[in-house]
């Protein structure tokens, strides 16, 4: 008679997918997110909907908090495991199911990684979209779980934009499918919306099927170099009120671009404020006449140059500067803590100042780049994990970054969730009535709060609530 | 002396804090790609390095088996957006397993102690070896052993790898390289030094060939000593580091450092380590700053030729199927070194080469230093995974820069019976030359 869970699910699994060796543990103690760290007590790599609906009647049974887990790039904790949790690794759930070039779908197990759709649907013609920062590591259970972004939101949206149904088990164990191949579908409240961006709090998503687009036939990239900020902020807004919608519109502050060149001497300037990186994409003609209407206004409001780039292989050597970004600062200091704040575009230049304002202010570096077009920033902090004055010098500075962003009418995350980090800010953010029934909402689809509980919001301490506690509380 | 190195308690911590668990690694890796299990990645492997570190972990005998588990190829360190010197931690986690004897058996200590620190320190008695395996693969005794099935009264492992033994050449390096060699006509641009390797020197001692004709066909004067010792690579990624840094000096006394203008390497895997010379004997005042100078100047032998504005050769090599050629990324070349145009851009310049890319080129084939012997089962997947991409390539020729590589890959073309020849892209350039 088995008395605990982690020895029933020994009984019940192959022996090699369920993990309890202290350094296998370790390995699963932490996600993408700096600095957070909790020690789960098993760990499940699951590869089917059967193991995985096995594992939550388990958790149900004995009350054991449940922490979904892809490839673990998350930037808000969210996959970082709570005291006494069982993670559930889809990771080994990585198959490509269908790809449906008459409907333009594809059905993909959750533990795919973001680029493999990208690269299948691009060997057929079609275009999936999404594509975040981590797109070569992440999955896209773990994408529609944080409804991730990327640098093409302005013009294509995001992870929810592409989403046409979902296959779910709930904590009770019962699997269900919402949603399906058609456009239109308004059979009942929409369910799957209800799971993507839960963070894994709502159920385990098994099966997702995404929509796809014909792939652009054409591309251009522009780079505009602004000795003021504000200079690039109103070229993206003349830009828009042209009626231009460019897939993306990537901005680097100075910091970023000092980080970028003293690592890779790609040839930026140096003495200017703001760099603006501009791609468009669409049918040939359209996208030269947009490129050259984009570098006439870049030119109009101020830019001290625009340069066009030439082919492909030019843009693609341009946008590689966006791409240093992270790794570049990352260089500069042992702890990047990467934020996500994100306003309308049109307080943009007020939100970037505010940010440099801010970091002076509490005395810290700070570069910000980000998805100027949709108004997602990333101010990224260069600190040191083991100097606890300047963590809390940074908790102070992005507290401030946050109720400024809602101030001005944004939000604290564009793109990475709540998970441990915001889960504070998330109350004065959207206000008590939106935490409510987001609450109300887990209680009706996990009323024993297993499933990684702790996470967006504190746990409810019910009678029948399990004895662990959020490990971050 | 030196316990910096070897421990991950004394290491520099920012060397581990600088991996920030973005997991950009997890793709690349092939130890990951293959169980999907975090701990056989390099961001799983760094947490715990990390914990031994932190004193939250003791070294245990799964770290150990772990770290010998990690192939070591580095396509880690080519995706590490923050940098992380991977190939140190490695190297100082094998240091530390080795020291705290986890892994300890007598067979094993045994193996160690007669390989690393007998035979790869002396390289007298490894041409000796050499030469008494060279009698008996050409005097017809391999043959008869393997006829008479004698191979099977070997131990299993050994039998496993018998056929894999490497056929030894004829004359090693030093009866093929005269000390200095200068070209025939011209005048001398440049004075190199060359190594000439271990296992270059008994199985490819013709790469070596090629290599100082084809430098001293782009006019430079060769010193190329005629008894040189391992360059320590095998032993610093084994967990031998005190061996690594003494075999790092003597090849430091054997070449006038200070003189020539590059000291040339045509094996990538010693040419990852051996640019590491400087942070290996940072410490060491007697030759941390001729350490310094030779990191600077050692370079592989494609990045050299490519730094030196090459001559085009106008032949072409004969009788070889060069428009169906494939370019195989040695890891320590790719990875190690960074080095990846400059092969091609060498293999391009001989006429009527035609290369097809391989698919995942700079993907692990298996080889890894001594990976093959110790761990034969991932050695053999990835074996496979990389002759499957060759093969949908149609390549009758592979070329590659790496002697661990070329053994690989051609014993597994001949076990499969695929008729495909593996060169290494300067003797291609060597014959091409000879063809004029």
């Amino acid at each position: 008679m088995n008395t605990d869970i982690v020895s029933e699910l020994s009984a019940r699994f192959l022996p090699e997918a369920v993990i309890t060796q202290p350094e296998d543990l370790i390995a699963y103690s932490y996600d993408g997110t700096p600095i957070l760290q909790q020690l789960p007590r098993a760990v499940v790599l699951v590869t089917s909907r059967e193991e995985v609906a096995t594992l939550l009647t388990l958790a149900a049974k004995y009350r054991t908090p449940v922490v979904t887990r892809g490839s673990g790039t998350g930037l808000s904790g969210g996959s970082v495991p709570v005291e006494g949790s069982i993670v559930l690794c889809t990771a080994r759930m990585n198959h490509i199911l269908e790809l449906d070039t008459d409907n333009l779908t594809i059905m993909v197990e959750p533990g795919v990684i973001n680029n493999e759709v990208a690269m299948r649907a691009d060997s057929v013609g079609l275009f999936y979209p999404p594509d975040p920062g981590s797109m070569k590591v992440s999955t896209i259970g773990g994408n529609v779980s944080e409804n991730s972004g990327g640098l093409r939101g302005l013009k294509y949206g995001v992870t929810r934009d592409y989403v046409m149904g979902l296959e779910v088990v709930l904590a009770t164990g019962e699997t269900f499918f919402t949603g399906n191949k058609c456009v239109k579908d308004v059979a009942g409240y929409s369910l799957k919306d209800i799971f993507i961006g839960s963070e894994g709090t709502l159920g385990v998503v098994t099966k997702i099927l995404l929509k796809l687009i014909p792939k652009p036939a054409a591309r251009k990239t522009l780079l505009a170099v602004y000795e003021r900020m504000d200079e690039a902020a109103s070229t993206v807004s003349a830009i828009i009120a042209a009626k231009i919608i460019p897939c993306t519109m990537e901005f680097l502050d100075r910091t970023t671009i000092r980080c970028i060149e003293n690592y890779s001497k790609v040839g930026l300037p140096l003495d200017c404020e703001a760099i603006l990186l501009m791609e468009s994409d669409g049918h040939p003609a359209a996208v030269d006449e947009e490129a050259q209407r984009m570098e006439q206004i870049a030119r109009e409001h101020g830019a001290r140059s625009v340069s066009l780039a030439k082919d492909i292989e030019e843009g693609t050597r341009l946008m590689t500067a966006r791409r240093m970004a992270i790794p570049a600062m990352a260089r500069v200091a042992p702890t990047t803590i990467l934020e996500d704040a994100t306003v309308p575009r049109s307080k943009l230049p007020e939100m970037v100042r505010f940010v440099q304002k801010t970091a002076e202010k509490y005395n810290l570096t700070v570069g910000t780049f980000g998805h100027f077009g949709d108004g997602n920033l990333h101010p990224t902090f260069l600190a040191n994990e083991r100097n606890p004055g300047e963590i809390h010098r940074v908790h102070e500075a992005v507290t401030e970054i946050f109720s400024y962003a809602v101030e001005l009418g944004g939000t604290i995350s564009g793109e990475h969730g709540i998970g441990l980090t915001k889960k504070s800010f998330l109350p004065s953010a959207i206000g008590e009535i939106n935490v409510r029934i987001l609450r109300e909402l887990k209680r009706v689809l996990d009323p024993q709060g297993i499933l990684n509980p702790g996470k967006i919001f504190d746990r409810q301490f019910s009678a029948g609530a399990a004895a662990a506690r959020s490990a971050m509380n | 002396m030196s316990a910096s190195h070897d421990s991950l308690r004394t290491l520099d911590y920012s060397v581990i804090q600088q991996c920030m668990h973005c997991g950009f690694c997890l793709p690349t890796c092939p130890t990951y790609d293959a169980t999907h299990l975090e701990r056989n990645s390099p961001r799983g492997r760094i947490a715990l390095m990390r914990a031994i570190a932190d004193g939250r972990m003791d070294l245990t005998r799964v770290f150990a088996d772990e770290m010998y588990f990690c192939l070591g190829c580095l396509a880690c360190m080519t995706a590490c957006p923050a940098g992380v010197e991977y190939s140190q931690l490695f190297e100082t986690s094998r240091a530390m397993a080795e020291q705290s004897a986890v892994l300890s058996n007598p067979t094993r200590d045994w193996t160690r102690k007669l390989l690393l620190r007998g035979l790869f320190t002396r390289p007298r008695m490894l041409r000796l070896i050499g030469r008494l395996l060279y009698v008996y693969q050409t005097t017809g005794l391999q043959d008869l052993f393997r006829r008479l099935a004698f191979t099977k009264l070997l131990p299993t492992r050994i039998q496993q790898l018998e056929p894999q033994t490497p056929t030894i050449q004829a004359k090693f390096s030093h009866q093929v390289i005269a000390p200095v060699e200068r070209p025939r006509t011209g005048k001398i641009r440049y004075r190199v030094g060359l190594l000439t390797g271990c296992v270059q020197d008994l199985v490819f001692s013709n790469i070596n060939r090629d290599t100082a004709d084809v430098l001293l066909a782009n006019g430079c004067e060769v010193h190329t000593p005629p008894v040189q010792f391992c360059c320590g690579s095998l032993h610093g990624h084994n967990g031998e580091s005190e061996t690594s840094r003494a075999l790092a000096r003597r090849n430091l006394d054997l070449f006038d450092v200070e003189g020539l203008d590059a000291i040339i390497t045509n094996a990538a895997g010693c040419g990852s380590h051996l640019k590491t010379y400087d942070r290996l004997l940072a410490e060491e005042k007697r030759y941390a700053d001729r350490a310094a100078i030779w990191s600077r100047k050692c370079k592989d032998i494609s990045e050299f030729l490519v730094q030196i504005c090459f001559r085009a050769p106008t032949a072409a090599p004969a009788n070889l199927p060069i428009d169906k050629l494939t370019y195989h990324e040695a890891c320590h070349l790719c990875h190690g070194q960074k080095i990846t145009a400059q092969p091609r851009r060498i293999l391009r310049s001989i006429p009527g080469v035609k290369i097809t890319e391989l698919a995942e080129s700079t993907w692990c084939c298996g080889s890894a230093g001594i990976y093959n012997i110790i761990q034969p089962a991932m050695s053999q997947q990835l074996l496979s995974r990389k002759l499957g991409h060759i093969a949908k390539t149609g390549a009758a020729i592979v070329a590659t820069a790496n002697p661990g590589c070329h053994l690989q890959i051609e014993n597994g073309a001949k076990s499969k019976g695929e008729n495909i020849q593996v060169f290494h892209p300067v003797s291609l350039l060597a014959m091409a030359y000879r063809a004029e």
